[in-house]
């Protein structure tokens, strides 16, 4: 198992999602902090600084994961943010964050589907964290 | 036989004539159409024209070639867009420009058609297209008659039950990966999440099936008169394990007798829906008071909790289908967003009332009105 003393915070208010993220990312070697809620991790970010964070994007508001995003940045800039979400699947919508434009207003530097595979995931968390 | 009319701006003659001789004699049919249609094509062969053409003129179909000799087609497409909204467009672009297809497309076109095509390719593309249009004037037309499509149930309907799958799945995997290790006790709380959230499904499956039998009206209903008070008493002693597990008192204050003409399970659906909510949503040790009342123009069913309560500004939203009032309290209250639906549906069903009163963090009661 790789082994890196990396702390990334997970932020989701489906309980199930959380739970079987956070086992899939330790077992890749990384510290996991986890939040329910966009509030509970405004409290976290008070106090800590993660290396990386992935924010669920519909919470108790419809943009959580966004406003999350928005003030993470604000005062970590260089912590990347990843938004998982399933509402292309559902709802069709999809904005990437691929062009400098959208990274601009969408203020995280990836985004993808809940669906994502353990071992993707892992791989853009490398890339991210650049290891 | 109902005719569309296409409007066809390309500079080259042969194509315009072409299409208008293929067109003029197709007719495009589907099962779900009542008769065939047909089209009626005007041609044109440059932008400005077919604006100027446009002013008194409403195409159902616009087949617009880009290169043309004054402004290109990309540009009479914005035009199109904004004084023709209804107008569906359909761009003709040579294999080789695939990008201003994109472009197009993006810009409001319906879809394009590659140059050259077949007769074929032509009619297949029309037939689409004449499918979409077909389909859009129906939506609407249901729409106003008031029968919304539930395209918005539907989907919302698909991501209640695929929420608990990918649950499941996610717990699976783990599982068939060891992930937690080669201790046994370390998946207990995976099976019991699992089952769990399986339950939750068969839950709102079994509200599903109550809701279509409402909503398809095709359930024979046997309206009779019923002994209300007897079948609360019943629905109280269903209740009996989940009041149980969560330490609240249910009572029944009811004369002996009320007799109302009812469905025997539908009455017992809103009965069971109201006492469970307000067991689950009660505190720990709280108590339900159940009321009925028979007056003579009308007969009452309060139920009175002591829970979490409903703030003000949720109340509205209510007794919309999958709405769930999601907030620290509730979190961890398995519920399918469908009961209250139902309930008010079924009330209405009777030409009843239901109304809420609530403060929260002291209770919340429902009243329904029966009229006789």
């Amino acid at each position: 198992m790789q082994k890196f003393t990396r702390t990334i915070l997970l932020v989701d208010d489906d309980e199930d999602y959380l739970f079987q993220t956070k086992l899939n990312i330790e077992q890749f070697g990384f510290r996991v902090i986890t939040a329910e809620s966009q509030m509970e991790a405004e409290d976290l970010l008070n106090t800590l600084k993660p290396d990386l964070a992935i924010f669920d994007l519909m919470m108790e508001n419809e943009d959580s994961g966004f406003i999350l995003s928005y003030k993470l940045k604000k005062k970590f800039p260089d912590v990347p943010v990843i938004i998982a979400t399933a509402v292309t699947a559902e709802t069709g919508i999809s904005f990437g964050v691929g062009t400098e434009e959208d990274r601009k207003w969408i203020k995280a530097d990836l985004y993808i589907e809940k669906g994502i595979r353990a071992d993707q995931l892992n791989r853009e968390i490398i890339k991210l964290l650049k290891l | 036989m109902e005719k569309l009319k296409i409007l066809v701006v390309d500079d080259e003659p042969g194509i315009c004539s072409g299409i208008n001789r293929i067109l003029s004699r197709h007719m495009v049919g589907f099962p779900f159409m009542d008769e065939d249609i047909g089209f009626d094509v005007q041609e044109t062969y440059t932008g400005e024209d077919a604006i100027t053409l446009l002013e008194n003129y409403t195409p159902d179909i616009i087949l617009l070639d880009n290169k043309l000799p004054g402004m290109l087609g990309i540009d009479v497409l914005d035009h199109i867009k904004r004084k023709n909204p209804e107008t569906t467009v359909l761009m003709i672009t040579s294999y080789a420009s695939l990008d201003l297809a994109v472009q197009a497309t993006n810009r409001g076109a319906h879809d394009f058609i590659p140059k050259p095509f077949s007769p074929q390719e032509l009619k297949s593309a029309i037939e689409t297209v004449t499918k979409h249009i077909f389909l859009k004037r129906m939506t609407r037309k249901l729409n106003k008659e008031g029968k919304q499509i539930r395209f918005q149930f539907l989907s919302v309907l698909s991501h209640e039950l695929k929420t608990p799958l990918n649950a499941i799945e996610g717990y699976l995997r783990i599982m068939e990966d060891r992930q937690a290790g080669n201790d046994l006790d370390a998946y207990d709380k995976i099976i019991d999440r699992s089952l769990l959230r399986v339950k939750g499904m068969r839950n709102l499956i079994m509200d599903l099936l109550d809701l279509t039998k409402i909503e398809s009206g095709k359930k024979k209903r046997k309206v009779m008169p019923l002994n209300v008070a007897d079948i609360a008493r019943m629905s109280v002693d269903t209740m009996g394990p989940i009041s149980i597990q969560k330490d609240v008192k249910i009572y029944l204050d009811s004369p002996p007798e009320i007799t109302y003409n009812f469905d025997h399970e539908e009455i017992e659906i809103i009965l069971n829906n109201l006492f469970s909510n307000a067991i689950k949503y009660n505190i720990e040790g709280g108590r339900v008071d159940v009321n009925l009342e028979d007056l003579q123009d009308r007969i009452i069913i309060s139920v009175r909790d002591t829970g979490i309560g409903i703030s003000e500004s949720e109340i509205p939203r209510l007794f919309g289908e999958f709405v769930r009032i999601r907030n620290e309290q509730t979190k961890h209250i398995s519920g399918t967003g469908l009961g209250l639906s139902i309930i008010k549906k079924l009330t209405q069903l009777y030409k009843g009332k239901v109304s809420v009163e609530s403060k929260p963090g002291e209770g919340t009661t429902f009243r329904l009105e029966f009229p006789r």
